[in-house]
């Protein structure tokens, strides 16, 4: 637990009289690649909303490399080290792929309140947009505007404003959802060498990335973790086999 | 299609070019339209800053617009009967000076705006217009109720303000100070688009929770936007008020506030000269329809109607290339 860069400690989140989140306890620990999964409508974007700051929890406490942000801002969170992506992409739509990025690199660097200098010709934002987007592969698209993008391209966009960040942690709601096979595998490869950078909490449908990535695995059944573990522990769980897994890991 | 910055520059010529050709033939009536047209078009710019760039739909802007010609009416009005505007804790002393009016105007007003963004940037869409026409009409009724400044038949100022060196009631030359006043604020509003602040302002806009999540503060930015988008307002309701020597409530009003965003739906939305084009049309409009109707309003609401149903762009999306700056 002491290398734990995000602790979640008893969270509950009610939406009327529906769980959404269940005395939710969850540590993502530096270098690994935690995976959340769990049947649609388990609660897991819902926890996520929790950890960036979007929703707040009913009970319980987050803390963000030993601080206690469950109070926070989005934005202060952001600062202090958190990089989202979402599952249904929130970006400019109207913007291009490198005016998304500028933006993430500009609020990384701070200094949104200069009201002269062109932007786009600030060499040390552009560098980290730039350098951004080519590691998520998304050069030859870089002044296509987002709107244009594929579901898989805007997935891409969303890790590369993310990078922009700098973040100590990534949080990643279903990264994958909308990629074609070649566009997952890229991704997967993508991730498993980003965790050196910083550890990533990754809510993820497609099972082939989370088997081959996950240090540890956690089940979310109806708001509840009804399993934390190692892939294997995960795949040989009772318990998570009949709530979840079903056939697919038979 | 020509492109927008083409286009722009041909629109500030054609401004330019009438004053002159006007000032040639000596119709000192067509300049004083022309300024008319200059100084909307600057409340205009200011209105289009906050609404078309922050996506704020500020129904209250004549309180920015009143606010800059009261600013104006008291101090000139003290000025013209030697008394000042209060003589503890300290001494003020009304002026004829526009320098400094402007100056009071475009404090008084970015204060109020920042005030009034405080409060309304708490809600949205259809509140936040209500919470900002409310506001406006605060002002309304107050500047009716107060007798001090003429109350409901407002103010009257028998000499227009002073700029040095210039004469200032020579129609040519009051335009002269009102259009390098509109070239070097859209200027300053070019360049805060193509900003650090502009990237972030346009994409709260577009995507609130997107900027928060990169770290920034949408509120923050809408705020300061909304702000200076009030002091230009405010600008240029100093200078309607030297243009009239006169000031009255009407300036407040909400026919007022809904008059400004005409002119940028009119242009186009978030386009640098959308409300130049605008405010430009309307006066026209104005001057032919309504010498040839008193119902130009009605006319005026077909055409509205026809540029949002079929040129949402607006005239200039209508007849340029779109430049595409964060837009
Ligand atoms: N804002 C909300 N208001 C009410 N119910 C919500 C809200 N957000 C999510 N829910 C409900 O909470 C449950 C968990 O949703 P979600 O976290 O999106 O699940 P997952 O991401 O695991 O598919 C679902 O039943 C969903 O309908
Ligand atoms: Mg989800």
């Amino acid at each position: 637990m002491s290398d734990a860069v995000l602790n979640i400690l008893n969270i509950s989140k009610s939406f009327g009289a529906l769980k959404a989140s269940d005395d939710v306890t969850l540590d993502v620990r530096a270098g690994e690649i935690h995976a959340l999964i769990g049947p649609n409508g388990a609660g897991k974007s819902t926890l996520i909303a929790q950890i960036a700051g979007k929703l707040k929890p009913d009970t319980g406490k987050i803390d963000l490399l030993g601080m206690d942000v469950t109070r926070m801002s989005i934005a202060e969170r952001a600062n202090l080290g958190l990089g989202r992506t979402f599952q249904i992409s929130e970006l400019a739509m109207a913007y291009t792929v490198l005016e998304n990025v500028m933006l993430g690199a500009l609020g990384k660097r701070g200094g949104a309140f200069r009201f002269f200098k062109p932007v786009m010709k600030d060499a040390e934002l552009r560098e980290r947009a730039e350098s951004a987007i080519e590691r998520v592969g998304l050069s030859q698209h870089m002044n296509k505007v987002t709107s244009e993008l594929s579901h898989g391209q805007r997935r891409q966009l969303e890790v590369a404003v993310a990078l922009t960040l700098e973040p100590k942690i990534f949080l990643m709601d279903e990264p994958m959802a909308g990629m074609g096979a070649e566009g997952s595998k890229m991704l997967t490869s993508f991730l498993d060498e980003l965790r050196g950078q910083a550890p990533i909490l990754l809510v993820e449908h497609d099972m082939d990335a989370v088997f081959a990535l996950a240090d540890r695995i956690s089940v979310l059944v109806y708001g509840k973790v009804i399993a934390t573990g190692s892939v294997d522990y995960i795949r040989n769980h009772d318990e998570v086999r009949r709530a979840y897994l079903g056939e697919e890991a038979a | 299609m020509i492109s927008e910055r083409f286009f722009n520059y041909i629109v500030a010529l054609l401004i330019l070019g009438t004053a002159l050709v006007a000032w040639v033939m000596d119709e000192p009536f067509l300049i004083t339209l022309t300024t008319k047209a200059v100084i909307l078009a600057l409340a205009g710019v200011g209105l289009n800053l906050a609404l078309g760039q922050g996506g704020l739909i500020s129904l209250g802007h004549a309180a920015f617009f009143g606010l800059g010609g009261y600013a104006m009416g008291v101090l000139a009005s003290h000025a013209q009967t030697f008394t000042p505007l209060m003589e503890a804790p300290f001494l003020i002393v009304g002026t004829n000076s526009m320098p400094v009016i402007w100056l009071v105007a475009i404090v008084a007003s970015s204060l109020c705006a920042f005030v009034i963004g405080l409060l309304s940037l708490r809600t949205s869409g259809v509140y936040f217009i209500m919470v900002t026409l409310a506001f406006g009409q605060m002002l309304y009724y107050f500047s009716i109720s107060w007798p001090a400044y003429g109350g409901e038949d407002g103010l009257s100022i028998y000499v227009r303000n002073s700029f040095p060196g210039l004469n200032t009631l020579d129609p040519i030359q009051f335009f002269g100070i009102c259009f390098a006043i509109l070239m070097l604020v859209i200027y300053g509003v070019s360049r805060l688009t193509h900003s650090p602040f502009g990237l972030a302002l346009n994409g709260a806009r577009q995507n609130a929770q997107r900027v928060h999540t990169v770290g920034l503060n949408p509120f923050k930015l809408q705020l300061a936007a909304f702000t200076i988008s009030g002091a230009i307002t405010g600008l240029a309701g100093a200078l309607f008020a030297d243009l009239n020597r006169f000031v009255s409530p009407t300036m407040f009003s909400w026919q007022t506030s809904g008059e400004i965003m005409i002119f940028i739906i009119l242009g186009g939305v978030a386009r640098l000269y959308g409300p130049v084009v605008g405010a430009a049309l309307f006066i026209l409009l104005e001057h032919w329809l309504g010498g040839l109707s008193d119902f130009w309003h009605v006319y005026l609401g077909i055409i509205l109607l026809c540029v949002v149903l079929f040129a949402r762009g607006g005239l200039i999306g209508a007849l340029a290339k779109k430049e595409r700056a964060h837009v």
